[in-house]
């Protein structure tokens, strides 16, 4: 039942993505703006940049991750469809799951097709057995973000300042996801062993999930 | 009454502060291999573990708002959260100090003082949110929120030194199993820590007061505005 509702939620919200594109369009071009204007920040050709390539990727993902997770319950306010989806049968923690399933496909999506922007650009070495492990962090990874990010999305959705208190409350609180996630993925990308880092990001994923079903009653409705 | 406690407070913070002060700078030794500067422990410890407890306090009290809606603890969380940032930024500064003279760096990106520095925004964050959101109850409720999420960077902050290899000093107090000080060296860390936790008490008396106040006039602006 639970599931079934969440996943409505997630079907409503990937289909009004589908149709208008606006959160997917804009993403998108900004992660490829944000790897271009990186490249004017260091040498974009040094063998050096694949000992920061993680960091790299993981920060484009975080801006452009702003992007849907900012939509994600603003564009419901437009109409009163916020109140109306609190006000319908669905528990806030179906409806906190099927906005974070929903919002995690459209990053997800964002992520496949930047990450082979910045292995060109940058020119790292690729090879085909990392593509598990890379689907595995980013798995992990994306998810941290996008529990955190939906949480604040539906917390600052009624704020005066909500663009702005938004990117504020979220990068601090992602930081430590995100430190796990970059240092994943350049060992990764170098051929390094894992280290530790998969662990952290798997604990910081489940105790920042429940964290946010349990809390999202109390953010949308009181 | 209030007035008499905050007085009476203040007094003997005082006091002890200027006998800390006797102990830390004229009785003791300086240390063997960090010279003076290894003073600057008995506030940095402190001040930190005292930010430390009060982002702890602040989160039970959130939670002791969302269980019973009553105002008073939110304004309370407030305050402890508040004065715990004063805390955490003087625990930051002074190790910032410390790290200039012993690492010759004024910073280093390690997981202690990167998680803690990031706990210190994350605070920021929330003290900037209570300003952006106008409706008391509202205000409290997302306030909270950000309390407890906030607290799990700060244990993982908390427990970073156990559970990395930083470049930040292990534990040193025989507290935290940590041992390598003397113990005349030691109590004087415990004898500032009251100190302080008596100056922070006073400060949070002081600013829930202010709540209190706020509180007031806002019911009374309320009040007028439905005239």
């Amino acid at each position: 039942m639970f599931l079934r509702q969440a996943w409505t939620i997630a079907a409503k919200d990937l289909h009004s993505e589908l149709r208008t594109k606006e959160a997917w369009n804009a993403s998108l071009a900004f992660s490829v703006v944000i790897l271009l204007l990186f490249s004017f920040a260091f040498d974009p050709s040094s063998e050096q940049v694949r000992e920061f390539s993680g960091g790299l990727l993981w920060m484009t993902y975080a801006f452009a991750g702003a992007l849907v997770l900012n939509r994600s319950f603003a564009r419901e306010v437009q109409n009163d469809c916020l109140d109306a989806l609190i006000a319908s049968p669905v528990p806030s923690a179906a409806l906190f799951t099927g906005k974070a399933l929903a919002n995690f496909a459209m990053l997800f999506a964002v992520e496949l097709v930047s990450l082979p922007v910045l292995v060109l650009f940058y020119n790292i070495p690729w090879s085909a057995s990392m593509f598990g492990p890379m689907l595995l962090v980013m798995t992990l990874g994306t998810w941290a973000l996008t529990v955190i990010g939906t949480l604040f999305s539906a917390l600052t959705v009624n704020l005066r300042l909500r663009e702005l208190m938004l990117p504020t409350l979220v990068y601090p609180m992602m930081i430590p996801a995100l430190i796990a996630a970059m240092t994943l993925t350049t060992q990764l990308l170098a051929g390094d062993p894992i280290g530790t880092g998969l662990r952290f990001l798997t604990a910081f994923d489940i105790i920042f999930t429940l964290l946010a079903v349990v809390f999202v009653d109390t953010v949308l409705v009181g | 009454m209030r007035e008499k406690i905050i007085i009476g407070l203040a007094l003997f913070a005082g006091a002890l502060l200027a006998w800390n002060m006797n102990t830390i700078f004229t009785a003791l030794p300086d240390e063997l291999n960090q010279g003076a500067i290894y003073r600057i422990i008995y506030f940095h410890v402190p001040a930190n573990i005292l930010g430390m407890l009060g982002f702890g306090a602040g989160m039970l009290l959130s939670v002791g708002y969302l269980t019973t809606k009553d105002l008073r603890y939110d304004a309370l969380a407030a305050s402890v959260t508040e004065v715990a940032l004063v805390f955490a930024s003087i625990g930051l500064a002074t190790g910032s100090i410390w790290a200039r003279i012993i690492w010759g760096v004024w910073w280093a990106w390690d997981v202690r003082l990167t998680s803690w520095l990031v706990c210190w925004l994350i605070f920021g964050g929330y003290l900037m949110l209570r300003r952006a959101v106008e409706e008391p109850n509202q205000r409290a409720r997302f306030a909270a929120v950000v309390s407890v999420l906030g607290t799990v960077n700060a244990y993982i902050s908390y427990k970073s030194i156990e559970w990395w290899n930083t470049q930040h000093p292990q534990p040193v107090l025989s507290l935290r199993n940590g041992g390598g000080m003397a113990p005349g060296m030691e109590a004087p860390i415990y004898w500032n820590l009251l100190a302080l936790a008596c100056f922070a008490a006073i400060l949070v008396m002081v600013r829930v007061r202010q709540e209190a106040f706020a509180r007031e006039i806002d019911t009374l602006r309320r009040m007028v505005h439905a005239q």
